[in-house]
């Protein structure tokens, strides 16, 4: 962790290290509503090589609002540590000012309060503006994207990604790496590759056949910037088989393979990198060990677990860096490289504040050309909703409540369960839900809503299989998802407890009984990874049942109870 | 997610019934290292198991074994119902100890490898691969 300083100095092994955060240095200028586009890009140019990172924007195109977590639980060894420090304790420990830009862009407290002050996030036309102004500063600035890029909107679905490769394509992003891309399905990846133009990486693609790397997809890349040869090595999620319908890329195989990672890193760096970069969709944790444990890493672009990070976080000599999600930010980094090696950093996590920041028209005009064939089917309004919706955070969001309402209400089940994704944007309570922002928080390509019925003893077993993936205190043993979330059971959940053994007092709780673990009880819920699974779409389960109710307004969700913090 | 992969069917229509599968004992691993090593004596390390941390598919788990300088390597999966998956011989010629097949694996458990080393000792290697029913990514 780095101390705030104005300058700091962190001297690493033989080399002086030293980097600056920029990211506190407007805030006292925000709490004074007095925020510009200058300030937020204001940036002293260092070095010889500038990395431009986003990562998982889930096909968010437009300014949304997206409140950060309440919840993100940290167990083990990164118990308390970045990511895992939420609300007040991020605001004291990075030392923000309360009610400020920053703390409203960072944490969730406060969050309507500030939203109606400080107003919505993110929109690629935004990010556009940050990237142009950026290569104003240093042209050959590197833009590279970490994945989770072409899912998760309506007109994604609609265009199967096209609507955002052809928006990133604008935006000009030179290497990528993926996860959600391949629910598209293994033949739209490869359509999509085919015609990007640049590459698609990723170290631990497979084929899952031989079990060897995929001759596909490349591992790394090169880029020669500021006289600096810069390798770039992909590292996809790794448990996209497991998380994801692996049905839909039957001819592929991930994982972590950090022996491989280390194998990459020899081999660029046998070639003369001076400096190597891994794009990742790890996940933070999985990338704090990974670094750990694989040596020559200048820098990891992290992604996956959606963490926004003010500094970066260092681990020997590799700093990690966190964008945050949905395009709410956008990391720039300065590197000063020489004779082979990093020497210095200055970092800035820009946040993306919609209404600071002038959209770029050429973007803007093509994100509206993008949505036109669809603006009416977007844009109607659906119902209302008196309640703030979110969805970010370990245990359920008042979204997931009300997807568990809707699916339990349509469908006429007792209990409800909805994956513990972390994409979705929020809603202000007042605003008006449209169907895309529905979609915003439901669209893919395995959106079944299934009817059927499991057994309290296997209800049990499936939320202490996904407690393990979030609460394992072996990093790589985690999913980086959050808990599934339940309607209409309440359970206690222990997350210091070992595997089979967190999960307690399940109650069915409308009658407030025990659950039985003999009994069969009827289950809906959507995103199974099975194939052929049957029922409505969950956006239309949803839809219908908003207009049922017409405005939603929801009751505080205490079913949780958490304990082993 | 949801759903232990390829033992369930949700969304099916059908009642999904969790599957409990057997265990070996402790004994029974015991027994077949001791059927293998006669009895002697098994130090740690020398071997190398490779293995996901987590199976993408619990009936094929690509595991790969490396004991340079064994003649023989028996490879069992100490948590299925029985514990034995192959015996791998290197003979003279062979360049290198190492063998690499699949193994289904019927939950989480250690893949444990037990090899015999041409000096008449024997080396033990494990690791641990997680079969889950699936999470769901960010």
């Amino acid at each position: 962790m780095i101390s705030r300083r104005e300058f700091l100095q962190a001297s690493i092994a033989a080399s002086a290290l030293y980097g600056i955060s920029g990211f506190g240095n407007w805030s006292k200028l925000s709490a004074q509503q007095a925020l510009t586009q200058d300030d937020l890009l204001r940036f002293d140019t260092f070095g010889n090589v500038s990395l431009i990172h986003i990562t998982d924007i889930h096909a968010h195109l437009k300014p949304i609002w997206f409140r950060e977590p309440e919840w993100n639980i940290g167990v083990g060894g990164v118990k308390g540590k970045p990511p895992h420090v939420v609300g007040k304790d991020f605001i004291e420990m990075f030392n923000l000012t309360p009610g400020s830009a920053d703390a409203y862009a960072l944490t969730y407290v406060d969050f309507e309060a500030l939203g109606r002050t400080y107003g919505r996030m993110g929109g690629m036309d935004r990010v556009a503006t940050v990237v142009n102004a950026i290569r104003a500063d240093r042209p050959d600035a590197l833009l590279l994207d970490g994945g989770d890029t072409w899912h998760g909107s309506m007109t994604s679905y609609l265009t199967k990604g096209q609507d955002v490769v052809n928006v990133m394509n604008a935006l000009g992003v030179e290497a990528m790496t993926s996860h959600w891309e391949w629910t598209f399905g293994q033949d739209r990846v490869r359509e999509i590759v085919a015609d990007l133009p640049f590459p698609f990486l990723g170290q631990n693609i497979f084929d899952n056949e031989w079990n060897e790397p995929s001759e596909e997809f490349d591992p790394y890349t090169w880029f020669e910037r500021g006289g600096v040869k810069i390798a770039v090595i992909g590292q996809a999620f790794p448990y996209m088989p497991i998380a994801n319908p692996g049905w839909k890329f039957p001819d592929f195989s991930f994982g972590i393979r950090d022996q491989r990672m280390q194998e990459m890193v020899d081999e660029v760096r046998a070639q003369g990198a001076d400096l190597v970069v891994v794009l990742s969709h790890n996940g933070f944790d999985v990338d704090r060990q990974m670094a750990s444990r694989v040596t020559g890493i200048d820098v990891v672009l992290t992604g996956h677990t959606h963490d926004a990070l003010p500094e970066p976080v260092i681990v020997g000599e590799t700093l990690l860096i966190a964008s945050g999600s949905h395009g709410k930010f956008v990391t720039r980094l300065d590197l000063d490289v020489r004779d082979g090696r990093m020497m210095g950093f200055r970092h800035k996590l820009i946040p993306i504040f919609a209404d600071v920041i002038a959209p770029d028209p050429e973007m803007a005009a093509l994100i509206d050309n993008e949505r036109a064939p669809y603006k009416d089917q977007l844009e109607e309004v659906i119902g209302h909703t008196d309640s703030l919706l979110y969805r970010r955070g370990n245990f359920n969001g008042t979204w997931d409540d009300l997807i568990c309402e809707a699916i339990m209400e349509e469908r006429d089940t007792e209990i409800a369960m909805s994956p513990g994704v972390r994409w979705g944007a929020s809603l202000l309570p007042g605003d008006a839900i449209t169907r895309e922002d529905i979609h915003s928080v439901t669209s893919m390509t395995y959106g079944e809503c299934y009817r059927t019925e499991m057994t309290g003893d296997f209800l049990k077993v499936v939320l202490e299989d996904v407690a393990d993936n979030i609460f394992n205190p072996d990093p790589y043993f985690q999913q980086g998802g959050d808990m599934v979330r339940i309607g209409g059971l309440g359970y206690r959940v222990d997350v210091s407890a070992p595997v089979n053994q967190r999960i307690s007092d399940m109650t069915l709780l409308s009658t407030g009984e025990a659950i039985d673990p003999a009994r069969n009880y009827v289950v809906g819920g959507w995103a199974s990874v099975n194939p052929e699974t049957e029922g409505p779409q969950i956006w239309d389960v949803v839809e219908n049942h908003i207009r049922k109710i017409g405005r939603v307004a929801l009751e505080p969700n205490t079913s949780v109870q958490v304990t082993g913090l | 997610m949801l759903t232990r992969r390829d033992t369930m069917a949700l969304g099916l229509g059908v009642a999904a019934v969790a599957m409990v599968p057997g265990v070996a004992s402790a004994s029974a691993v015991d027994d077949a290292i001791s059927a293998f090593t006669g009895g002697a004596s098994v130090t740690d390390g020398g071997v190398t198991i490779s293995a996901p941390e987590i199976a993408e598919n619990g009936n094929t788990v690509p595991i790969a074994v490396d004991a340079p300088g064994a003649t023989e390597i028996l490879l069992l999966a100490a948590g299925n119902p029985t514990p034995g998956v192959a015996k791998f011989g290197f003979g003279e010629g062979a360049a290198t100890s190492r063998a690499a097949t699949r193994i289904r694996l019927g939950g989480t458990q250690d893949v444990v490898a037990i090899a015999k080393m041409s000096d008449g000792s024997f080396a033990r290697g494990a690791v641990e691969v997680k079969v889950t029913i699936g999470g769901c990514g960010g």
